[in-house]
């Protein structure tokens, strides 16, 4: 018989360790599905790993990386804040969506005029719009006691529909000839999230990424609230105890995270996307919950792991194009990267006991 | 330095930007970015055969690479940046949302030839557009429903309401309405072009609203085998043939072939004789095809369909021929006018006879 029992003192080493043993673990478990496959799995790798970085055009590939990571880091710093609160939202990539709505409509309600006010008035709407459609699971939970996993994630799908909406209705590109999408806001220059130097893929998203990530580091480690947030996922009973008022801690954790989730939108519209369309969202908000985890919802390991999923997207296309790994192939290697995590993660915390369970 | 001329320089060092042959690359390398998997049935599926007839077609002298399910947005300007950094000398993106992307990259890339499927913008003398007009074969769809119903009653699928497929509404609609003056469309909209369980979902719907012909503009074969189960309904293949539902329910089907003007424009990037153009081209230069019509359709039916089929085909009939009314009732085409090109493009409203509005 297999039993799994918790370990009475984790260790502290392994906890740092298991996200670099996990890389390392889908580096090899992918590798052996490329040589199923019929690929040279260390060339796959290397394609994957060392092309976006090192490669003949790594002067393209660095900058992307930055275009890439920063909405996952933006929206994984809101969530890790909620998620060590035991404050789960999934519904990320409706309030990214709904950022993007809203900030991409402050900016078309003015054009063509040219001001440097709107730019800053957009990404107040966007933070807004992301805050607001986070405050909904929010305020149920506080006030009706419904889960918050379901209710945001259900939004999610609204937020889908309403997008559609906008591309067809109200945002669409008049001069379009009636196709659906909006007009081009990297044609629009007091709107346009354009890179701050040309060529490094740095603009204000990316900014916005850095300071979300000092700001929640702070947080955590210097502010009451921070302190809060962890002995409330630590230990519930204690924060209650300790004056820690549950209701207003999901209103912050849900709000913040749905404004940073909003804010990714609004960058991602106004620059490297530059259009509302139906098929605008492509899963930043899912995918940073994976980043989140992968980061230990620590901020600066968020920001690694946030890297660390770009670079698997913009080698996993490398990959496709220049060897023909299917796409498929490359959904997989990233899906490992996570298994390999939470198992290790059990193992970390737990032991397996082959044998007989004692009587006690 | 500003990115384009970053880019430009380092194509140049590495001889990329002196044409097809000037850097010593012997075969021409033609790219595909795809939005779906190649294994989706349908749209993809249908791209993915052209690039193949592309690779047969010249053997040795081509080589073809793809990246499959690529996001519309900044992803998919990273991964035509990529192809072309890799020494693609013509690249296809399959997709109308890779229109402004497209643009972007051919901007950098002046001597890599694009073509754009579905869209509208060439800004740049090395962008070609390109589109086959389905609704020749949704006007021959209409004539062989308009005879099939007994309900008189035909259920549409649609995708998205924009003029692509509203066009292939009204074609149909307008075919249906000739051989049979009661017949009445009900059409759902799912928003999405492939999810094959809202398809279905859809499916039944209709059919439990007295539907007996069901029409899908949407890839999956999910809406043949709700028919299928309910027995006694008549559909069409989309995209595909979806021979495996034939002869019934399946009855016919609307295929996109590709393959032709993949070869040709191959071609012409070999021979030099590449140039910017607007392409769009029907069942007579055989780009879209029309599945084998079965035996559940009389013989007499069949017949009428094949002569619609050869009549456009050679031109002498136009699937837009007055006299028609739109909806509400005001002129749309005198006695004998055909429709032109820039009035079906844009087309955002239905027929005189269609019930319920487009959504906004």
């Amino acid at each position: 018989m297999i039993r799994i029992e918790a370990r009475p003192q984790p260790s502290a080493v392994m906890a740092y360790a298991t996200p670099v043993l996990a890389v390392v673990l889908t580096m090899i478990f992918g590798g052996i599905l490329f040589a199923v496959l019929g690929k040279d799995p260390l060339q796959a790798i290397a394609t994957i790993f060392w092309e976006p970085i090192f490669g003949e055009f790594a002067f393209f590939y660095r900058p992307q990386l930055l275009i890439k990571g920063a909405p996952l880091v933006l929206i994984a710093i809101g969530l890790a804040l909620g998620f060590r609160a035991g404050i789960w939202n999934i519904g990320a990539e409706g309030q990214y969506i709904v950022g993007a709505i809203c900030g991409a409509g402050a900016g078309l309600a003015f054009f063509p005029t040219e001001s440097v006010l709107i730019f800053p008035f957009m990404v107040l709407a966007g933070a807004l719009g992301g805050w607001a459609w986070a405050m909904i699971p929010a305020v149920l939970k506080v006030k009706f006691g419904t889960n918050e996993i379901l209710v945001s994630l259900m939004l999610v799908y609204v937020a889908e529909q309403l997008l559609a909406s906008m591309s067809l209705g109200l945002l669409k590109n008049p001069e379009g000839f009636g196709f659906p999408g909006s007009r081009n806001l990297q044609q629009y220059p007091s709107a346009h999230n354009a890179e701050i130097i040309a060529g490094t893929g740095m603009h204000w998203g990316v900014v916005a990424a850095l300071i979300a990530v000092i700001f929640a580091y702070v947080l955590l480690t210097r502010h009451r609230l921070g302190f809060a947030i962890r002995v409330t996922g630590e230990a519930p009973r204690a924060a209650k105890f300790g004056g820690v008022n549950p209701g207003r801690l999901v209103l912050f954790c849900l709000g913040m995270s749905g404004l940073l989730a909003g804010l990714a939108g609004m960058f991602e519209v106004a620059g490297p996307s530059g259009q509302i369309s139906i098929d605008f969202n492509v899963g930043y908000g899912f995918t940073a919950i994976i980043v989140a985890f992968l980061g230990r919802l620590n901020p600066l390991g968020i920001v690694a792991a946030g890297l660390l999923m770009a670079l698997t997207y913009i080698g996993g296309d490398i990959a496709q194009s220049q060897l023909g790994l299917p796409a498929a192939a490359i959904q997989v290697f990233q899906g490992m990267l996570l298994f390999f995590l939470l198992a290790l993660d059990v193992l970390t915390n737990y032991r397996v006991r082959v044998g007989r369970a004692e009587v006690a | 330095m500003k990115f384009t001329t970053l880019m430009a320089s380092a194509a140049l060092a590495l001889g990329l930007a002196g044409g097809a042959y000037a850097d010593g690359h012997e075969k021409t390398k033609v790219g595909f970015v795809y939005v779906g998997p190649v294994g989706d049935g349908g749209w993809t599926y249908e791209h993915d055969q052209g690039r193949l007839a592309v690779e047969e077609e010249f053997g040795d002298a081509v080589e073809t690479v793809f990246v499959e399910n690529v996001a519309e947005g900044p992803d998919s300007e990273r991964v035509m940046t990529q192809m072309a950094l890799d020494g693609a000398d013509l690249i296809f993106t399959t997709s109308f949302g890779y229109m402004d992307p497209t643009n972007n990259v051919a901007a950098k890339f002046p001597d890599v030839k694009f073509e754009h499927a579905t869209g509208y913008k060439r800004l740049h003398p090395n962008v070609s557009t390109y589109s086959a007009r389905f609704y020749e074969g949704r006007a021959i769809q209409g004539h062989i429903a308009g005879k099939m119903t007994k309900t008189n009653t035909i259920g549409y699928i649609g995708s998205f309401p924009i003029p692509e497929v509203i066009r292939g509404i009204n074609s149909a609609y307008i075919h249906a309405k000739k051989v049979n003056p009661d017949v009445e469309f009900k059409i759902i909209w799912v928003y999405t072009w492939f999810d094959p369980a809202k398809e279905a979902d859809a499916a039944k719907t209709l059919i439990d609203q007295g539907a007996d012909v069901v029409l899908q503009h949407t890839d999956s074969t999910a809406p043949q085998a709700a028919a299928q189960e309910a027995g006694g309904v008549v559909t069409f293949g989309q995209a595909s043939d979806m021979g495996q539902y034939a002869p019934f329910p399946r009855v016919s089907s609307i295929i996109d072939d590709w393959a032709p003007y993949y070869i040709a424009r191959t071609r012409a990037v070999m021979d030099g004789t590449w140039e910017s153009k607007d392409t769009w081209d029907g069942i007579g230069a055989g780009m879209v095809g029309i599945g084998e019509i079965s035996d559940a359709v009389p013989a007499e039916v069949r017949e009428e369909a094949l002569a619609m089929k050869a009549a456009l085909a050679d031109g002498s009939y136009h699937a837009f021929t007055g006299p028609l009314n739109k909806q509400d009732g005001s002129p749309f085409l005198a006695d004998g006018e055909t429709a032109d090109d820039g009035t079906l493009a844009g087309m955002n409203f239905y027929v005189e006879g269609i019930e319920g509005d487009i959504p906004q």
